[in-house]
């Protein structure tokens, strides 16, 4: 899904472009059920002139041309004789109505199914695409309620609302053509319940929406206390507040109750005197219908055509006004998604650059934010050679993390905080996926996928060859922890039952990024889970495999970080040192401090012993 | 360690499942029963109506007379009206019996689930309980109600049609209703898989949605690896598949309502054949076809309600199948009914008898295992804890620290051997006196939505504001407080989300101190939180466990230095234990965690 340009959505403009390649199921659906509606109309003709003309005695009275061709076949007398035809007529046209019948419903279906899987497959990739920060300042289980909830909403909308008023609005018209041509003051007399109908269902289907949701948000509260219950089961206990627990859980229960059995009250008197409405409707034609026959203005079988169309009418009008009144729900979920589909996805400059990243980094006078909050680094210069081993120390929220995230271009770097080049190209200028293909990043808090840790490791190739996925996971240290899980490398993560240790995560996520091949590769505390021999272990394979990649190392151990070209010290976002470590030590600063406090925390021990 | 008892989506249960429900039902019994009645009068009179149908064709239209329009009017009006009454009073009725049934059983399942032991909680996920208090209890609601409702009447309708039919022409009734059995045939031929076909939609729909949380959730992962194509393909794979799915069921299901339609219109042309045949010899007379045919045409469609019903009946028995499990489980710790007698169940405590808790415990030879566990986690296990002793647990996250402690507080006993406190078998006395004594403070702080001062209370109802300020203030979390809109009448939000991870913290203790609690409990913080709300804690932590008997699941090392015991845990199992000195020159794994640990801290003390 490629956008040109950053365009906006109206919500109509939403649904239009949701819909486009899936109209033609919408438009087959309702043609469909033009042919549904128009056969069932029929019908009741033939009924009628069957009573009328063939077991009564009057001329056909259908439009002329038809009613030639049936005199000319015989008329009445000859369908007397032939009395099995017309129900061959009926069964003809009823399986035509059936297949239209069918393509309606499972156009419908399909359609709204398509529908959906545009809707799904565009927002999943738009989120896809949409930036780092966008995602730091969205909730989870927001989006997914968006993405899930509201996309079917919208389905609803579409599918079942839009496309039933249509239906209706085409089967009213029908009914009201057939029943005109046969007698058009009853026809006026069946018309006037028509807006009284819709109106009535239209004005309480509004009144009553208030009260629906006073009813959902009071399942959501309750829904809520037993949650918090359930999750809080120890501080409960530990409290001991079971009865206030139940005497809480009681309350909102009854309350909970009692509104819906109010809202049951007034439904079922809305539908008791809708019953009433229509039902008296029916009893007017009937009366009328009856007298209008014995006056002689209409016919026996046209009246029983008529009382056919009256009732065809009914339902749908009554369906009408809850339709109607829905329907303003579902500019709300729209509205929801308009918001992530709106939301401006990651763009490269025009003419992007990917150039060779075979260079050094720089980092010129770089200063950084998080939106909405204070500076976390302050104007930092630093340079790392291509080739080299580059170490970072420093305390929680030293700004070690943000900025890799920068170098990442998770975060862009407006162009007045300073530059990072690649080489001597700003990194702004490159396509993003051209610098993160070529930054290996180990991050923090590794995410595995839910597939498969071979899946996992090999997942930034196509076709990677099972040798090279346990060739990684060889110099990450793990494959022997893998090996020893029942499912070897088709063990999924995540599965019930299976649990990999930190560092076992750790390791896996080192590999992925070794099967990246990168020239730059970054390790954020990726080790931290890990205990310092399998560290040494990993930091020894690594070096004996990464050929002249650039190595940027992040940790809190010194031990980690002593053999590296040069460390730099952050301290509260700016540098505090940075040498190698023989001069660092030589300078008796921080470095100095912190050396030492970690080697003596290992001669604790020792010196207890001796002690 | 979740253990999601069964996912079984289909089983069979004798008569359904009902007689579980019985006692659920049984309050309401002469609702339902109203609901019932109502509604086989209510098939009846939509037999009744197409009557006056028949009347005015063939007395009125046939002799061309309006004689006898009044009554006629008179009785049509009168029927509606019972018809309009009982339809009301019966929707009515099923509301009632769909809330009130499911309500009843809502409390039912809380209030046991206030009862089950740990060993519940920690076998099932919360949102899989949740289901069983909320969606069961609302699915079998709707069935004893609505079901019924649309079985019954339907029903009645369908004997009320035939029996009308039998009575003004039985051959041609035979005919139509030689189409009755094939359609509900038919019917139940479609329903059975579309049952099926739901269930694996609804199976992929959960696999969509994770793939949203995945896609959402992963994104910065993707974002470094650069496989945001990738992840695309494979979403597009499962929505392909809900497609493809979807688009099965939605063919079966047209097939059904088309099914369903034509032979409504068998019925109708073999009913106008025939029917015509008769009529024109004289032997029906032409407002009696007429209402022939709009029963014959209206009959199939109550069918297709009935095998519905049905099927929900068939569906909804996985519903009655792990409620009544869920109720059925008993708790592995109970007090036993002399311990009730005196002090009380967890609901009426009879606090009159409670002893003072001094705060001596001891672990005498005690063996135990998890209920769903093969292995022994400890193995004759013997610990004495005088009063006042500060007890530290540490070990890497998932080693299974939270053991002793989970025997402290009762939450699971013994496989062997005994808990002394103050000298007596825990199990002496009744669960509420233990835990009504203990201050439990989870890493995870758990607050309840609600005021700051609603949650602070939860331990202690009866304090006054000065004792609430004084146990605010000698956590340092005044400053908490202070910076809130509304003080102590503000909202936490669901679970306390409104505050920071710290601030929880900060305020679960405060509602730990408020409760006095004699033996304190506390599952230390692995979340980072800032350099200072750590101090802040840590100063906090110092003053609840003065004076008290303590157990604390530490994470950060350095904490407990001052411990009188340090027992180490790995793969579940005390490996090591003594002071923090004799830990570290015995150089086993305790040293090998602590030096690894305070590398992070010295970083974070020098600068």
């Amino acid at each position: 899904m490629k956008k040109t340009t950053e365009q906006r959505y109206t919500k109509s403009s939403l649904v239009i472009h949701f819909l486009k390649g899936n109209l033609h199921y919408f438009v087959i659906c309702i043609a469909a059920s033009f042919g549904v509606t128009l056969l069932e109309m029929i019908l009741p003709q033939i009924v009628r002139g069957t009573v009328d003309s063939v077991i009564g005695s009057d001329p056909f009275s259908f439009p002329a041309f038809i009613t030639d061709r049936l005199n000319a076949m015989g008329g009445g007398a000859y369908f007397r004789e032939h009395l099995g035809l017309i129900a061959l007529v009926i069964i003809f046209l009823s399986v035509l109505a059936v297949l239209c019948r069918y393509a309606t419903n499972f156009y419908n279906g399909k359609g709204s199914e398509a529908l959906m899987r545009t809707m799904r497959n565009e927002l999943f990739a738009h989120i896809q695409h949409l930036p780092f920060a966008w995602h730091m300042r969205n909730q989870t289980g927001d989006i997914i309620q968006r993405c899930t909830s509201d996309v079917e909403r919208v389905k609803i909308f579409v599918a079942e609302q839009l496309t039933s008023i249509i239906r209706i609005v085409i089967l009213m018209i029908l009914s009201l053509l057939f029943m005109f041509s046969m007698n058009v003051r009853l026809s006026l007399i069946a018309l006037c319940s028509v807006p009284i109908i819709i109106g009535y269902s239209a004005f309480f289907h509004s009144r009553i929406g208030a009260r629906f949701q006073e009813c959902d948000e009071n399942e959501g509260i309750l829904s809520t206390i037993a949650q918090e219950n359930l999750t809080g089961v120890r501080v409960v206990r530990a409290f001991g507040r079971e009865k206030f627990e139940r005497d809480r859980f009681e309350k909102q229960n009854q309350h909970y109750t009692g509104l819906w059995v109010r809202l049951m009250t007034l439904m079922s008197a809305f539908w008791g005197a809708g019953d009433l409405i229509s039902g008296l409707q029916v009893m007017l034609i009937l009366v009328l219908g009856s007298v209008f026959c014995v006056q002689g203005t209409l016919s026996v079988g046209q009246f029983i055509a008529f009382l056919s169309y009256n009732s065809m009418l009914i339902w749908p009008v009554r369906q009408l006004g809850r339709v109607i009144s829905e329907m303003s729900k579902a500019g709300v979920s729209v509205d929801r998604i308009m918001y992530i589909m709106n939301a401006p996805a990651e763009q490269d400059k025009p003419n992007a650059l990917t150039p060779d990243m075979h260079g050094d980094i720089v980092f010129d006078h770089v200063s950084f934010g998080y939106e909405g909050s204070v500076a976390i680094v302050h104007d930092v210069s630093f340079r790392i050679p291509h080739g080299s081993t580059f170490g970072i120390l420093g305390a929680t929220g030293s700004g070690k993390s943000t900025l890799m995230h920068l170098l990442n271009r998770l975060y862009e770097l407006p162009p007045e905080n300073g530059k990072i080049t690649i080489g001597g190209v700003d990194i702004a200028d490159m396509k993003a996926s051209w610098v993160r293909k070529h930054i290996g990043m180990v991050l923090q808090e590794p995410f595995l996928f839910s597939r498969t840790i071979a899946e996992n490791i090999g997942i930034t190739h196509r076709d990677m060859s099972m040798e090279e996925i346990r060739r990684a996971a060889q110099i990450a240290c793990v494959d022997d922890a893998i090996s020893e899980f029942a499912n070897g490398y088709d063990t999924v993560v995540g599965e019930r039952g299976v649990t990999l240790s930190g560092g076992q995560k750790q390791r896996t996520a080192i590999a992925r990024m070794l099967t990246q091949q990168a020239p730059i590769m970054v390790f954020d505390d990726s080790l931290s889970a890990v205990d310092s021999e399998t560290d040494a272990k990993i930091r020894q394979a690594l070096h004996q495999n990464l050929g002249d990649s650039t190595v940027i190392l992040i940790s809190h151990r010194v031990t980690t970080l002593m053999q590296a070209d040069c460390i730099m010290i952050l301290d509260q976002g700016r540098i505090a040192e940075m040498g190698t470590h023989d001069q660092l030590m030589k300078k008796g600063g921080i470095y100095r401090r912190i050396y030492d406090l970690q080697m003596d925390a290992g001669k604790e021990g020792e010196d207890a012993e001796r002690n | 360690m979740q253990k999601e008892t069964e996912k079984k989506e289909y089983v069979s249960l004798p008569y359904f499942g009902l007689n579980k429900l019985l006692p659920y039902l049984k309050p309401y019994r002469g609702t339902i029963l109203g609901m019932v009645i109502l509604c086989l009068l209510a098939g009846v009179i939509d037999i009744i109506i197409p009557l006056f149908q028949r009347y005015a064709l063939d007395h009125f239209v046939a002799l061309g007379s309006m004689d006898g329009l009044p009554l006629f009017i008179g009785s049509y009006v009168l029927v509606l009206l019972v018809q309009v009454i009982s339809n009301i009073i019966s929707c009515y009725q099923a509301g009632e019996i769909e809330m009130y049934v499911s309500r009843d059983m809502r409390r039912a399942s809380f209030n046991h689930l206030q009862t089950l032991s740990f060993s519940y909680y920690n076998q099932n996920s919360v949102g899989y309980i949740h289901a069983r208090v909320m969606s069961d209890t609302a699915r079998i609601g709707g069935l004893v109600s609505w079901s019924l409702m649309d079985g019954v009447w339907n029903l009645s309708y369908i004997i009320g049609a035939i029996v009308v039919m039998l009575s003004i022409n039985a051959p041609l009734a035979l005919m139509v209703l030689v189409i009755v059995p094939l359609t509900a045939l038919a019917a139940a031929y479609f329903q059975k898989h579309l049952v099926a076909l739901n269930r694996k939609i609804r199976e992929i729909n959960s696999r969509l949605t994770g793939g949203f949380n995945e896609g959402i959730t992963g994104a910065k992962t993707t974002k470094t690896l650069v496989v945001e194509k990738k992840m695309e393909d494979d979403f597009n794979a499962i929505s392909s598949d809900m497609f493809r799915t979807s688009v099965r069921a939605s063919h079966f299901r047209s097939l059904f309502i088309s099914v369903i339609s034509f032979s409504s219109f068998l019925a109708l042309s073999l009913v106008l054949w025939r029917g015509g045949l008769i009529t024109m010899e004289g032997v029906m007379a032409l407002g009696t076809l007429s209402v022939f045919m709009s029963y014959a045409l209206n009959l199939m469609e109550p069918i297709q309600w009935i095998v519905r019903a049905i099927s929900d009946l068939i569906t909804v028995q996985v519903n009655v199948e792990r409620f009544t499990r869920l109720m059925e489980t008993e708790s592995d710790v109970r007090d036993t009914p002399e311990v009730i007698a005196k002090y009380g169940d967890a609901f009426e405590p009879h606090r009159e008898n409670w002893e003072p808790l001094h705060g001596d415990i001891e672990f005498r030879d005690v063996s135990f295992k998890y209920p769903d566990g093969d292995e022994y986690v400890l193995e004759h296990f013997n610990l004495k804890v005088p009063q006042g002793t500060n007890v530290a647990i540490v070990g890497e996250t998932g080693a299974g620290k939270s053991t002793l402690v989970n025997l402290v507080c009762r939450f699971f006993e013994p496989t062997s051997g005994q808990i002394l406190i103050d000298g007596r078998d825990a199990r002496e006395r009744s669960q509420l006196w233990l835990h009504s004594n203990i201050g439990y403070v989870l890493q995870s702080p758990h607050l309840f939505s609600g005021t700051v001062k609603e949650n602070l209370l939860y331990g202690r109802p009866d304090a006054t504001m000065e004792e609430i300020e004084a146990a605010v203030k000698s956590v340092s979390a005044e400053g908490v407080i202070a910076r809130m809109e509304h003080g102590y009448d503000s909202n936490v939000g669901e679970g306390g989300d409104l505050l920071s991870t710290g601030e929880k913290q900060l305020l679960s203790f405060a509602r730990a101190i408020l409760a006095n609690p004699r033996i304190f409990v506390l599952d230390e913080a692995t979340s980072s939180i800032d350099t200072v709300t750590e101090r802040l804690i840590q100063n906090a932590i110092e003053s609840l466990m003065k004076g008290r008997t303590s157990f604390v699941i530490a994470h950060r090392l350095s904490t407990i230095r001052q411990a009188d015991v340090i027992l180490v845990v790995k793969d579940g199992k005390i490996v090591e234990s003594g002071r923090h000195e004799e830990l570290m020159a015995a150089k086993g794994y305790y040293y090998n965690l602590y030096t690894r640990q305070f590398q992070e801290e010295s970083i974070n003390q020098v600068l």
